[in-house]
């Protein structure tokens, strides 16, 4: 199938049929199922003129992140309002899988068969920032097709051209949220502000920090008066790691954590966190509104999560059209209510009015002017700075 | 003895095939273990070998390398993470010890106290391995947590400080090492104390020897062979264990493990994260035959 992709559709149905019919009637088979599925749609309907080669269609398996997206308990399963409402409306059907919980790790499960041109199990993934950057550098994604896609000019205009997909050829955002400081309102009367705040010796040992070095090395850095979005020299940033690796080796810093710094939140063990906005919001519906989520005086991190299409999904259009279902502002809304992160669709604001008044007017769903320009985005780094730089902080993180 | 009933059966089954067939019968069942080895182990181990002395290659794209046979490798992988290493023996040695002393009176009354309660205390001793490891010592990091029982018992009794806390400390690391791999120790024990004959016991007393000195003369030199694989079946996988040290520890009590994690996973640095697991082998194999010479049990299995 794979050497027949580059071939116009036309030419590449005549080929299945004519393989498929007399394969199949000297009772050889073997033959994949994918084809023998595109031989007969060629034949049938005109309509398939438009989708693109190697779109075979089925089934749409989306790879995404734990509670991400609105999810509802019905007779003890779980199900999903929003892609309910998809795949009756659409007739597509939607494999939900909630696989992804590291972007490295998901990267170390996929990446031997995305290297073979191999189906890795998934035509939609979903990962951050620098991650999708990676997959667009290696050639890891399919170019989107605007024609499939009407509602695609409703992502935010801060979030339609990032350095890395500029455009926004190969990616559309799914949510985005803010890195900055959390803290237990009880344990930290005070609030914290700053990093002189977060590590102050007398939280000593109950202080936790992200292992997404860009959140934590993106708020340091700016505390240090580094433009994160500019090309910032390696000095620079050592400077902020030689800051980083002090405040472990004095014995502040706790842990350096992936999401699981929730859990030494709730525990008590962590008293501040740098942390991720919407966290800090669920945690509160969890237990009590006992914390609170601040962005740092000297800037905070705007990070997002984006979906892809993998190349080697055959899969194109019907997930394209899931990724445009998504922005439609009235589903959108729907599922910020839900996820409590950064909605990046247009219009999805006055929607969520009808839902509820009050989310419409939550700076961490529906940021202003004045929150964002708190917030910044790390800039991508070149391969061998992502070498160095994560190195280094690896090291300093103890590892 | 053998040849004798070879030319026995010679003489018996003049077929020459029948012959070779029963000749070649041990070769054809060690076929399945010999398969299972080379692919299980000697085709990685050949695969980390070659991945260690790879360098990252000009684009320094992820998870791009070059052979080219860089030796230097080890040496770097080894100076940049001395400390690792160093605490990864340290605590492993700690926890070994920790373990035997805990384990050696466990197992002796278990073998020679217990009566009827026997089995109940030995299954108390396996029950913990019926739910996972990593659960264990995530129950650990709540029990011990700053809102746990233990820490607020302390803090009531002003043992310890408001803001102190007991996990994320090299002694949780420690405590949690020696408490995931007290069966490996007690077990082992207890088999070669269960073996020793009560009557080598009791002889010694006869002999006018008092309880110190048959410990010291019979019951301890008989559970030897038990002591040198307990000890053996904690240190290697404490040594080289990094959840323990992931979860209850803090930046500055990672093991060697966590830095062959971070290499492998995080930065994608597959040769020293090779060079680091090889380098870890080897010390291993050579602090266990220096011990094994040393102890010199031979029923060792």
């Amino acid at each position: 199938m794979k050497d027949k992709s580059s071939l116009s559709l036309a030419a590449k149905s005549i080929i299945n049929a004519q393989v498929s019919r007399r394969k199949l009637f000297a009772g050889v088979g073997g033959l994949s199922a994918a084809a023998f599925l595109a031989s007969c749609g060629a034949k049938s309907s005109s309509e398939v003129a438009t989708t693109i080669p190697s779109d075979v269609g089925g089934t749409v398996r989306w790879a995404n992140w734990a509670a991400y997206l609105d999810a509802k308990r019905v007779n003890g399963s779980r199900t999903y309002p929003t892609l309910e409402g998809f795949i009756s409306s659409t007739g597509i059907n939607v494999d939900y899988l909630v696989d992804v919980n590291d972007n490295d790790e998901f990267y170390g499960k996929v990446q031997g068969q995305l290297k073979l041109g191999k189906d890795i199990g998934y035509d939609i993934v979903t990962l951050t920032d620098w991650m999708a950057d990676r997959w667009i550098r290696l050639g890891y994604t399919q170019t989107l097709d605007a024609g499939n896609m009407p509602n695609k000019g409703n992502i935010l205009p801060s979030l339609s051209n990032v350095g890395f997909d500029p455009g926004r050829k190969q990616s559309m955002t799914w949510q985005s949220g803010f890195a900055g400081f959390g803290w237990n309102k009880q344990l930290v009367p005070g609030g914290i502000n700053s990093l002189d705040q977060l590590f102050d010796k007398k939280y000593k040992g109950r202080i936790e920090v992200l292992s997404e070095m860009r959140d934590t090395m993106g708020i340091i850095l700016q505390y240090q008066g580094v433009d994160i979005t500019k090309p910032f020299t390696e000095d620079e940033f050592m400077n902020g790691i030689d800051f980083f690796e002090k405040q472990v080796s004095d014995g502040i810093i706790r842990q350096v954590k992936g999401n699981d710094y929730l859990e030494d939140m709730a525990i008590g063990d962590a008293v501040a966190v740098i942390g991720w906005s919407g966290d800090i919001f669920s945690l509160n519906a969890e237990e009590g509104d006992k914390y609170q989520f601040g962005i740092p005086e000297s800037g905070g991190t705007l990070w997002s999560d984006n979906m892809m299409i993998a190349s080697t999904s055959t899969n194109k259009s019907n997930a394209e059209k899931l990724m445009d279902y998504y922005y439609d502002p009235k589903v959108a809304a729907e599922v910020a209510a839900w996820v409590n992160y950064i909605c990046p669709v247009v219009g999805a604001q006055a929607e969520m009015e009808k839902i509820d008044p009050t989310l419409a007017s939550n700076n961490m769903i529906f940021p202003d002017e004045a929150t964002l320009s708190k917030v910044s985005v790390f800039r991508s780094l070149s391969p061998e700075e992502e070498v160095k730089f994560s190195e280094a902080f690896q090291i300093a993180s103890g590892n | 003895m053998e040849s004798n009933l070879k030319t026995l059966q010679k003489e018996q089954t003049p077929s020459l095939l029948k012959n070779i067939k029963l000749d070649f019968t041990p070769y054809l069942l060690l076929i399945p273990g010999l398969l299972w080895l080379f692919t299980f182990f000697i085709l990685p181990i050949l695969n980390l070998a070659t991945t260690s002395t790879k360098t990252r290659s000009a684009s320094y794209e992820t998870g791009s390398f070059d052979q080219t046979w860089r030796f230097l490798n080890y040496v770097d992988a080894f100076v940049e993470n001395q400390d690792q290493f160093y605490r990864s023996f340290i605590y492993a040695l700690i926890a070994t010890l920790l373990a035997l002393a805990i384990s050696y009176p466990l197992a002796y009354a278990i073998a020679f106290r217990s009566g009827a309660m026997k089995n109940i205390l030995l299954i108390m001793v396996i029950a913990p391995f019926f739910t996972s490891f990593l659960l264990r010592t995530l129950a650990w990091k709540q029990i011990l947590g700053s809102q746990g029982p233990v820490v607020t018992v302390l803090q009531n009794l002003h043992i310890m400080k408001v803001g102190d806390t007991i996990t994320a400390t090299s002694f949780s690391v420690i405590m949690g090492l020696t408490y995931n791999f007290l069966p490996f120790m007690t077990l082992p024990i207890y088999a070669s104390l269960e073996r020793i004959d009560p009557k080598l016991i009791e002889a010694s007393g006869d002999l006018f020897a008092n309880g110190l000195n048959t410990f010291r003369k019979v019951t301890l030199p008989l559970s030897m062979p038990g002591v040198v694989a307990g000890t053996l079946l904690t240190f290697i996988p404490a040594s080289g264990d990094y959840i323990n040290a992931s979860i209850l520890g803090n930046p500055n009590t990672k093991m060697i493990g966590n830095v062959i994690d971070s290499r492998f996973f995080r930065v994608v640095d597959y040769p020293t994260a090779a060079a680091l697991s090889f380098i870890l082998m080897a010390i291993i194999l050579i602090i266990v035959s220096v011990y094994i010479r040393k102890t010199g049990t031979d029923e060792l299995v």
